[in-house]
């Protein structure tokens, strides 16, 4: 692992009198052996640990915090010192890091119970979350209300954080998996998802798993890449940058010492596509992330998920595990020359980690707060190296254009969007769940595919939280980027939601201010303060009954052009737009 | 002499005005040479910039968002703006943030700069969340009144990787409850602190302040116009630290150091910061 550049080599580590209990030792010890320990105390204040050493093992922080929390169920004082000292990493931080995350908790629950965290954004609300958490409560359960679990084509959804015993999704047991549109030949980024075999290698190169791979050895890097860029494939993660563009300029830094990440931290309420990807076709998303690393001369592959997914995390270290063992990852990835390997991290419930930034932070130890751009991730990327970051639908589409070629890759979409695109539809809709369409089918064309609307279409959030709402007039628009853009929509991360006219729209947009309130990391201020007056003139709105007073629209566009103008990130620069959205639509503000 | 290196100039625009500064200097160094004051909140010269107050932020041309002039380094041909409407609308929008959460009535440039920007902390919605933190009194060098913390990072960065190296305290939480904190919120006594008191140094809010300096408010009695200032020498070991005595009604009552003194950078040690009781 490459050094760190932060955080200094004769740092005086200090510990507390706590010490970790037998059972906190040994949670410790199972991510990092005493062996392994970054620092040698000789006396009582004084520490020597190599500069090296120590940077080597931050990375390992949230690993061990996982670890504590798993078998202990709350990260205690004991438990902090012995992880920060077998780390070195100073205890405050440390603190600092696993008060940061929903999933890792730094005060005693006082049972080892587990914990059953239930989704509160709008698909689950209207799927009826309240009354399972009534009847989940009767029967005794700790009900934790959630951000979204990513689970919106089956809500409400429920993700059970266990004590000693491994994490689940109860409907991950009875679901007998379904894709709305399996079978259509037109699929590609979904054509083996309920086809393949997602637990075994053999079973996905009989579905042409690795041809790509082979393919993309011979083309060579250049070829690779400038397939890629002439396929014209974007970032389908919200910001849609071309693909090509990062590819090229991380190929260009001097390496070996470079990264690629698959962002499988989606957390967007309303978003569910990458778990599906994952869990179904995890191979795919292994192949076409060590592609990337062949393409730009990346040694490290790392894959980020989030802490939610026990299943997709279990089938992409399985499918790692296999690769591994069979060549196809490791110092010589499938006869190359070239070495790539991948690790799988674990979010722990924090939204803003999707953040490409925020994302490298996390995995290096540090507090998942997003980072100042310019540098970008493709020279000052994860451990301020150059790192290439997709997520994992972006990465599979580069298997069909290394195979078809980019000619053939537009053959669908538009000139400007060419390609298909993954849409999660839940809410009022006939079959929720995850659609692939070509860039251009209109809204309308994907809610009928979907068996449309269940009631009286009032609104459709595109994009998530950090989306805009539209109204029913809004049906006939290609779902483009340069078509939503000219719209003041935004195909985000391709979520849909479908709103009918029962819906109490003021309870979800108090929901979505909610959401980025409890989300913000807390670094800059227009966000950590305006997040939190955004959901408080919304409060007072819901509250009032009556419409929005002149002087907090006026309140609310003046924060609005603050996050978007002054914030750090993606999660400041949104945190209105759906908001004033609703407002505009006439959603919510309107009540006499 | 040609044998003699020169520093490369950037030349940028400020508000139409040719500026020309060393490469790797911050936009911000260009606005100080250009004679255009900025408003700042996390930024200190002796410290790097971590840019999350964002009230320094200004306008550059084919940027979409603006950029905070603090961190983001002076580049050949840049054209930047500091009195737009937009930068208007964002300082004072930060300014406003600030002090509907927080008690900024001990940061007088704050207030300034939020009377120029015509900040109306009074228009949000009543009762709103404020920081709601105790005075933490834990000792007799310094207390921490996290009611008037803005959450800049300086005193992090002071503690930590810009000066101190002792790691005491850490940013903890997340979003509006994020706080300054050690490790489970334990005393001073029981974290790493080492009593330097750097970070009461770099704190713009008074949020951190000498218990010497809390007590005579408490007592109404702060009068920092009758105070004077003794430059001396620290007598304690050969470093040479200069030290800067304030001295109200013959009593020292704070001790600090130049930040732009060549040995200390503004950062002391427990005796030259605290230990004058014997003078």
């Amino acid at each position: 692992m490459p050094p760190r550049l932060r955080g200094h080599p004769l740092a005086d580590l200090h510990f507390g009198d706590d010490q970790p209990t037998e059972a906190e030792q040994a949670a410790i010890d199972a991510i990092v052996p005493p062996a392994d320990a970054a620092t040698v105390v000789e006396t009582e204040r004084i520490v020597r640990g190599g500069r090296s050493r120590r940077h080597d093992l931050r990375h390992l922080l949230l690993p061990v915090l996982h670890s504590l929390q798993h078998e202990i169920g709350w990260i205690s004082p004991g438990g902090l010192n012995g992880a920060a000292e077998r780390l070195g990493v100073p205890p405050a931080e440390a603190y600092g890091v696993a008060t940061f995350y929903e999933l890792l908790r730094t005060t005693d629950p006082g049972h080892r119970d587990d914990v059953v965290h239930l989704c509160v954004d709008p698909a689950c609300a209207m799927a009826g979350n309240n009354d399972l958490r009534t009847s989940l409560e009767a029967e005794g359960a700790r009900v934790h209300d959630s951000p979204c679990l990513g689970q919106c084509e089956r809500a409400p959804a429920l993700f059970v954080q266990g004590v000693g015993r491994p994490d689940r999704v109860p409907s991950d047991d009875e679901e007998d998996f379904h894709l709305p549109q399996a079978g259509d030949p037109s699929l590609r980024v979904l054509r083996r998802v309920g086809e393949v075999d997602p637990t075994s290698l053999d079973s996905y190169r009989d579905h042409g798993g690795y041809e790509a791979l082979a393919r993309a050895i011979e083309m060579g890097s250049d070829a690779v890449i400038a397939a890629i860029s002439d396929s014209g494939l974007s970032g389908r993660g919200g910001a849609a940058f071309p693909t090509g563009i990062k590819w090229r300029a991380v190929a260009d830094e001097p390496g070996p010492d470079k990264h690629v990440v698959a962002n499988c931290d989606e957390s967007e309420p309303g978003t569910f596509k990458d778990r599906i990807v994952c869990e179904h076709d995890p191979f795919a998303v292994i192949e076409s992330m060590t592609i990337a690393g062949l393409a730009t001369g990346s040694s490290h592959g790392w894959i980020y998920i989030r802490g939610e997914y026990p299943r997709a995390t279990a089938r992409l270290e399985s499918a790692i595990a296999q690769a591994r063992a069979a060549g196809l990852l490791g110092d010589d990835v499938a006869g190359s020359g070239q070495r790539f390997d991948i690790e799988v991290r674990r979010g722990a419930g924090a939204y803003i980690c999707g953040e490409e930034t925020a994302l490298f932070n996390s995995i290096e130890g540090f507090r998942g707060e997003p980072r100042n751009k310019p540098p970008f991730p493709t020279t000052h990327g994860l451990f301020s190296q150059p790192t290439a970051i997709n997520n994992p639908e972006t990465l599979i589409n580069v298997l069909d254009i290394v195979i078809e070629g980019p000619n053939a890759y537009r053959s669908v979409g538009t000139e400007r969007s060419p390609g298909t695109r993954l849409f999660c539809l839940s809410g009022r809709i006939g079959v929720p769940g995850l659609y692939e369409v070509p860039f251009g089918t209109t809204l309308g064309e994907l809610l009928d595919l979907a068996g449309g609307p269940t009631g009286e279409l009032a609104s459709v959030l595109l994009g998530g939280a950090a989306g805009v709402f539209v109204g029913p007039d809004a049906l006939d628009m290609p779902l483009t980027l340069e078509d939503t853009r000219e719209a003041g929509a935004t195909l985000g991360s391709g979520v849909v939601t479908v709103f009918d006219d029962t819906v109490d729209m003021e309870a979800v947009v108090v929901r979505i201010a909610e959401f980025f309130r409890d989300e913000s990391c807390g670094q800059c201020v227009p966000c950590r303060v305006g997040t939190q007056r955004q959901h408080e003139v919304l409060v007072e709105l819901q509250a009032s009954g009556r419409p929005l007073a002149p002087e907090r629209s006026e309140l609310i566009d003046d924060m609005a052009l603050a996050m978007v103008d002054a914030s750090i990130c993606g999660l400041g620069h949104t945190a209105a737009s759906a908001v004033r959205s609703a407002l505009a639509l006439g959603l919510i503000g309107n009540s006499s | 002499m040609s044998s003699v290196a020169t520093e490369t100039a950037v030349t940028i625009q400020v508000d139409g005005q040719e500026v020309a500064v060393p490469e790797g200097a911050t936009i911000l160094d260009a606005c100080d040479a250009a004679g255009v004051e900025t408003p700042t909140i996390c930024y200190g010269p002796t410290l790097t910039p971590v840019n999350v107050c964002r009230v320094c932020v200004v306008e550059l041309d084919g940027s979409r968002a603006l950029v905070p002039s603090c961190s983001r380094p002076a580049e050949e041909g840049m054209v930047v703006h500091t009195d737009s409407e937009r930068v208007r609308h964002s300082r004072k929008m930060v300014l406003e943030f600030l002090a509907t959460g927080v008690d900024v009535s001990q940061a007088d440039e704050l207030g300034q700069w939020a009377d120029h920007y015509g900040a109306d902390p009074d228009r949000y919605v009543p009762g709103g969340q404020t920081m709601d933190e105790p005075v933490r009194v834990q000792d007799n060098l310094y207390i921490r009144d996290y009611d008037k913390c803005v959450l800049c990072y300086r005193c992090v960065e002071a503690c930590g990787d810009d000066a101190q190296h002792t790691y005491a305290i850490s940013v903890a939480g997340r979003g509006f409850g994020a706080r300054i904190s050690t490790e489970f919120d334990v005393t001073l006594h029981d974290s790493a602190c080492v009593y330097c008191g750097n970070c009461v140094a770099v704190c713009p809010t008074n949020a951190l302040q000498f218990k010497t300096e809390f007590d005579l408010r408490q007592a109404d009695d702060w009068r920092p116009e009758d105070q004077t200032v003794t430059q001396t020498v620290c007598s304690y070991c050969g470093v040479g630290c200069n030290l800067e005595l304030h001295v109200q009604d013959n009593q020292i009552v704070k001790c600090t150091s130049p930040d732009d003194h060549d040995v200390t950078k503004g950062n002391l040690c427990i005796k030259g910061r605290f230990g004058w009781n014997y003078v």
